[in-house]
């Protein structure tokens, strides 16, 4: 900064602006203004509906404060347990299927065409939303919690398979250097010099992304994968509102939990 | 150090037998809990329609190519209310958000009643699901782009609050401090203290935010809360495959172009 901060003939100090430019600063003002009335002009709202819907938000709220976990207790404990199966399958099977990505799309380790095949898929994987990916593997194997956990596990391969590589990526190649200076295996090199160095942060991801699978399996129910999502489409579209407060209730609980014990988890081999 | 013996030449271990022990009934007890998940997934599942999947697969393929290219077309108008549903929700998302990580934050808040509610409030709109709020909304509201924007919006204040919550509470305390014994009032030491210490965290969160919420925002269509997912369903459930893959190839490019914005935001902020 060789502008002087404080000029006594202008008067009182202000603070330096965000933006230095005030060429570039005036025309990111006016864009986004600009956007902005262009944007919330194409947005349609029918007002008369959104009237008649503040009735219904008073019935959520009043279910909210009144949950009713009874009536339809069976779908409940159902749903979550689909949930739960399916988050721990998914993971698992996720976790295995993604080591060989990682350390695939991993430049410092594999040759360049295996690079770009697990790159590409990796790519893949997390363009697209579970939502999207449950829809596809509800037709290919029909309803039920099988789709769900093929769509958390393929959704983890992107997930872990790209943090992963970039770990794999960023080690300390002296260690695996030395270890490949002893006559060491290609296996003895990744288990001895790679291995240790990113085992921490892969225990960590692993955990991560177990509480992120938990939190999907809640809704890929809502297109027929399994899990609570179904039985919570179910009660959204009847208008029970009590009940869908009970299931998002027991949901947040969860979430709550599982991220609560994933944190303790994460700082311990931190 | 573990060390065992044989024939009196002492080897290294890397665990004693009782650690041994704890390590395999770990694993035993995880497989176990493995198998029992696996076991209740496949007593929900028809394994009859898993059979032919890989037939079923090749068949959707088969009818997603070519893409109908001219169907592109119509969804111009589809893709700019995406965009804008994601763009609205978080700006929603970040108004709301700054008071309550300002509630939320230990050397901020008021009063740790009011840090436990912000903190409730974070974890709720954490937990749920932006399709979860979408599919509440389009029951409250009507469907629409309205709906869209409130669940992208609702889904995100908890995201928002809590990146920016952490960062108030990293913040410098000596600045504070200095601005104190000046004689500052309360807002003028937050303007001038924290505002500036947390504005690069802010600027970074709300461009990361956004990049998922245009992920989000083209999938919160399938439940009737506007943007492309809208025509997603529709083509999926007229089995219009060779749309669906035009839509697809939309998509990818959407988040792809939204994820290089983000980056080139976030490396101009730093």
């Amino acid at each position: 900064m060789t502008r002087p901060q404080h000029d006594p003939a202008a008067g009182r100090w202000r603070p330096p602006p965000l933006i230095p430019s005030p060429w570039w600063r005036w025309a990111l003002y006016l864009g986004a203004l600009f956007y902005l009335v262009l944007a919330f002009s194409t947005v349609d709202v029918d007002l008369q509906r959104v009237i008649r819907g503040m009735e219904r938000v008073q019935i959520l709220f009043a279910g909210f404060l009144q949950p009713d976990f009874v009536s339809r207790w069976s779908f409940i404990v159902e749903g979550i347990l689909e949930s739960l199966t399916m988050t721990v399958v998914a993971t698992v099977l996720g976790i295995m299927l993604s080591i060989p990505f990682a350390f695939g799309a991993a430049r410092n380790i594999a040759p360049l065409p295996v690079y770009l095949f697990c790159r590409s898929f990796i790519a893949v994987s997390r363009s697209f939303q579970e939502i999207v990916i449950a829809i596809f593997f509800v037709v290919m194997v029909g309803f039920g919690p099988l789709a769900g956990v093929l769509t958390l596990a393929f959704a983890t391969i992107g997930f872990l398979g790209k943090l992963l590589a970039e770990d794999i990526e960023d080690i300390d190649a002296r260690p695996l250097e030395a270890i490949r200076a002893t006559g060491a295996g290609w296996s003895k090199q990744m288990g001895f010099g790679v291995v240790p160095q990113i085992m921490p942060r892969f225990i960590g991801l692993s955990v991560y992304r177990l509480d992120i699978n938990f939190r999907e399996s809640s809704v890929i129910g809502i297109v027929g994968a399994g899990g609570i999502g179904g039985a919570l489409n179910t009660s959204i579209s009847r208008y029970e509102y009590s009940t869908t407060a009970a299931i998002i209730l027991v949901i947040v609980a969860l979430v709550f939990m599982t991220e609560y014990a994933s944190g303790i988890i994460r700082k311990r081999v931190q | 150090m573990p060390v065992s013996e044989r024939d009196g030449v002492p080897i290294w271990r890397k665990r004693t037998p009782r650690q041994a022990l704890v390590t395999w009934l770990a694993w035993i007890a995880g497989l176990v809990i493995l198998l029992i998940c696996f076991r209740f997934i496949s007593g929900q599942t028809l394994w009859f329609f898993v059979v032919d999947a890989p037939q079923q697969a090749a068949d959707l393929v088969d009818r997603m190519f070519p893409p109908r290219w001219a169907y592109a077309n119509q969804l111009w108008s589809a893709l700019w209310d995406t965009i804008n549903i994601a763009t609205l929700g978080t700006l929603m998302a970040l108004i709301i958000s700054v008071p309550v990580a300002f509630l939320a934050a230990r050397n901020t808040t008021p009063h740790p009643t009011v840090r436990a509610a912000a903190l409730f409030v974070i974890v709720f709109s954490r937990s749920v699901n932006s399709l979860i709020w979408a599919l509440l909304l389009v029951s409250i509201i009507g469907p629409g782009v309205l709906a869209g924007i409130l669940a992208i919006g609702l889904r995100s204040i908890g995201f928002c609050s809590k990146l920016l919550f952490e960062a108030i509470e990293e913040t410098d305390p000596r600045p504070l401090e200095a601005l104190n014994a000046t004689g500052a009032s309360g807002a003028q030491v937050t303007s001038y203290g924290i505002v500036p210490q947390v504005m690069p965290a802010f600027a970074g969160i709300s461009v990361y935010r956004w990049d998922i919420n245009i992920r989000e925002s083209t999938v919160v269509g399938l439940v009737g809360a506007g943007g492309i997912g809208l025509q997603l369903d529709a083509s999926i459930n007229s089995l219009a495959w060779n749309q669906v893959s035009v839509i697809f190839a939309l998509i990818v490019v959407l988040v792809i172009g939204s994820e290089w914005v983000s980056a080139k935001i976030r490396e101009a902020i730093r």
